[in-house]
């Protein structure tokens, strides 16, 4: 009898428990809204709708970004801005957005996203494609206005930009005989050549990028495949990594490992790894981002190359000029805002020439403005401004697809497999190929 | 189930006492829904944190993504049934291959660490029973690799193990630790062994300082060597407990996830465990086929635990122990009558 019950109960205990399951389950199940997105995305092309908006960014040590919200803040009273900031990683920043966007919360208004999201963002319409009028693109650096575009429509505001430099040793190369800085890479090895043969730097190595399996290998590779004439992807989104041209770039990396201008140990460098290397005199070029500039001339003796290095576009491979990734950050609406037409206006404002001018003061970040980057003002404080611009000028968007994550996770294993000598450069940009090749058709 | 149930007790038994103190484990026909009452709360917290999370992946897992883009360029939305894909798809091709990679690496990792932790906490846990001076300061220094949270130990390690590191330094070499290859996964299995070994350590400890002196003072009394006390009583009084640690840590290592990432980089093939892996497919808002790596997982965790518990008779609940007490219990009073 009480054997009965007992097992009567716990009959009962786990229907109770798989019903609530199911009833839960039920109710996060599948939430198929086709019609409602597009309609939502008609009205939001209006941009109506005026009130308290949020602006989620990652963080801003400098609080250049706060003076310009505090600014905005005092001017209307009616249409507060709310500074909303992300965790550190890129990563993470993304994951918050996009579940933001998956479940059309209306807490973020106006997003700061990456470059290389665009697409990604654009093409789930988690961003607003801008008005055509919206922003004075023509007075921008025209790499970063198509890097903030998704075939061929504007959806984000270019707010600062990023390009590769090339570091270099004034000192070393002077006391070598060599006058300027190298234009492409058989410069560089002859420069190399010269200056490892000085006694002060015996135990030095030429060069060194950022070649460890991570987002900066993909730039990296890009910037190698582009210095050689190449493209990772054409015009039309297709992948063509199987050409001679990338072919070049990447034997150009896996050469200068095998001879040894590249120190075997860069297969671990990050961009801090690198940036140590030079800073302490083990490197005669590297390749790196602005933001490394501070650290190398900090005053505190940390930097054993104070005064002592120069700054260059990044050298071409054979006839080819130099080319440059673009990083950088741009500015986009959420359709699920309430107050679009208010996130508009800010991003206008926050963009606009005069509040980049503003926010030099207190930040370094490179504004998407060739008069700003060649103002002598500012270029006395910041003097590799006009060689970024230069080195921009030329600069390639990465890969433009809207499933980033894995175009990047493919390309970097495929690059990394050819540097560490497990497949022959020929195999490694073939496997690419058919892995990029197969992204592209899903 | 039943086999452990007593006869029912009979209220008003001739002559035997009145019916206050019950054989445990018998209770009266109103206390059975009583206690389903009062349980029901945590049945439902639990259904809600494990049932509901769990049923929900195994649902997830049964869908895949639209990936296609429309004329414009913008994704389909929605997502199919795929009905098993997601699970079969494991095994075949690309994707099949870095599965059966992770899955390789996490075993790998589980069984190596999980056998060294236990060597040396079992080592630590003998050094710290003996009575020395300034064995407290011994026992708090030894929590402090398990204290850190494994995130900031990874970039501890990260640092020690860099190209131009201290590890490279000591040894003299220039191995390079957080790229691809065999070193890699070394590297990560002393960063966790260090990390964990403590806790076994500690564990077991607790479990020595239950063993009575009276019994090493017969031992020694008897002729018994250090290496015979340690054969004959420390470990199997210890055993219990031990088990219990052994096991905690198979199930932690089998989701190690934080630690390879941190030291050696998400995406790298020779540490990619399959927690990295659901994260990684997740990441890439393929929600399907992350939830299926999900299940796999847990299933993988499940099976371990159970083959642990039944075939070493890891006692988890304490049930042997309350077993026992009954058993002695009922002898007792079968003695008294």
């Amino acid at each position: 009898m009480r054997q009965r019950r007992h097992s009567r109960q716990i009959l009962l205990g786990t229907a109770a428990l798989t019903i609530s399951a199911l009833a839960l389950t039920g109710c996060g199940g599948s939430n198929e809204s086709g019609g409602e997105a597009e309609q939502q995305q008609d009205a939001a092309a209006a941009f109506e709708g005026r009130g308290p908006i949020n602006y989620v960014s990652s963080r801003d040590a400098s609080g250049a970004a706060q003076d310009s919200i505090d600014k905005w803040n005092a001017e209307h009273p009616d249409e507060q801005v709310t500074f909303i900031e992300l965790p550190d990683s890129a990563d993470q920043q993304r994951q918050q957005l996009v579940q933001n966007a998956q479940i059309e919360s209306d807490t973020f208004s106006v997003l700061n996203l990456d470059v290389v999201w665009t697409s990604e963002f654009a093409a789930n319409r988690w961003i607003l494609p801008l008005p055509e009028d919206a922003l004075p693109t023509e007075s921008m650096i025209p790499a970063t206005v198509e890097a903030a575009s998704y075939r061929d429509t504007l959806y984000g505001a270019p707010y600062y930009t990023d390009g590769a430099l090339l570091y270099y040793r004034t000192d070393l190369l002077e006391a070598a005989g060599v006058d300027a800085p190298p234009a492409n890479w058989e410069e560089m090895t002859a420069a190399c050549d010269k200056v490892l043969a000085l006694p002060e730097a015996a135990d030095m190595s030429c060069y060194a990028g950022q070649f460890d399996k991570n987002e900066a290998l993909t730039v990296n590779f890009t910037e190698a495949v582009g210095s050689a004439g190449g493209q990772v992807f054409d015009a039309e989104g297709n992948p063509t990594v199987d050409t001679p041209e990338a072919l070049a770039g990447l034997t150009q990396l896996t050469e200068a490992f095998d001879e040894g201008l590249v120190p075997s140990d860069a297969i671990t460098y990050l961009e801090e790894q690198g940036r140590r290397a030079f800073q302490e005199g083990e490197l005669v070029f590297l390749r790196n981002w602005p933001f490394v500039y501070s650290s190398l001339t900090a005053t505190d003796g940390s930097s054993d190359v104070v005064d002592k290095f120069g700054i260059s576009a990044v050298p071409g491979i054979g006839d080819n000029p130099g080319v440059s990734t673009l990083g950088g950050r741009n500015l986009a609406v959420s359709p699920f805002t309430e107050n679009k037409a208010t996130a508009l206006d800010f991003i206008k404002f926050f963009t606009s020439e005069e509040e980049s001018k503003a926010r030099l003061d207190k930040s370094s970040r490179a504004p998407v403005y060739p008069s700003l980057l060649e103002d002598p003002a500012v270029v006395e404080e910041r003097p590799f401004y006009p060689t970024l611009l230069e080195s921009l000028e030329n600069a390639q968007p990465r890969p433009k697809v809207v499933q980033y994550g894995a175009t990047t996770t493919a390309i970097q294993e495929e690059a990394y497999a050819a540097l560490t000598a497990e497949k022959t450069p020929e195999q490694a940009l073939a496997d690419m190929q058919a892995k990029l090749e197969e992204l592209s058709a899903e | 189930m039943s086999t452990s149930t007593p006869a029912p007790p009979r209220p008003h038994a001739p002559g035997g006492p009145l019916p206050r103190k019950r054989k445990p484990g018998t209770r009266s026909p109103g206390e059975g829904r009583m206690a389903a009452l009062l349980l029901s709360p945590t049945l439902l917290v639990l259904a809600l944190v494990i049932a509901y999370p769990l049923i929900s992946a195994l649902y997830q897992s049964l869908f895949r993504e639209e990936s296609g883009l429309d004329e414009n360029g913008f994704v389909a939305e929605g997502e199919s049934f795929v009905g098993l894909a997601n699970y079969t798809d494991m095994f075949v091709g690309e994707s099949g291959a870095r599965f059966l990679n992770a899955l390789a690496n996490t075993t790998f990792f589980t069984i190596t660490t999980v056998t060294l932790e236990t060597v040396l906490g079992l080592c630590l846990a003998l050094a710290m029973n003996r009575a020395f001076k300034g064995r407290g300061l011994l026992r708090a220094s030894i929590l402090i690799p398990w204290a850190i949270p494994t995130a900031v130990s990874g970039l501890l390690w990260r640092w020690i193990f860099q190209s131009d590191g201290i590890a490279n330094h000591l040894i003299g070499s220039e191995i390079l630790w957080t790229a691809e290859g065999f070193q890699a996964k070394a590297a990560v299995i002393i960063a966790e062994v260090w990390k964990t070994a403590p806790f076994i350590g500690l564990l077991v400890l607790a479990g020595m300082q239950v063993i009575p002196e009276e019994v090493y003072e017969a031992a020694r009394i008897d002729g018994a060597g250090w290496w015979r006390q340690l054969g004959s009583i420390t470990l199997p009084l210890v055993k219990p407990t031990l088990l219990v640690a052994v096991l905690f840590r198979l199930l932690d290592a089998l989701r190690m996830f934080d630690l390879p990432f941190v030291l050696i980089g998400p995406g790298k093939q020779s540490v990619e465990t399959l927690s990295m892996l659901a994260w990684d497919e997740s990441n890439q808002l393929r929600y399907g086929s992350a939830s299926a790596f999900a299940i796999i997982l847990f299933l993988y965790v499940a099976l371990i635990a159970i083959v642990f518990v039944k075939l070493l008779g890891a006692d988890v609940a304490g049930t042997k122990e309350v077993r026992t007490l009954r058993k002695g219990g009922r002898t007792r009073k079968a003695k008294a009558l």
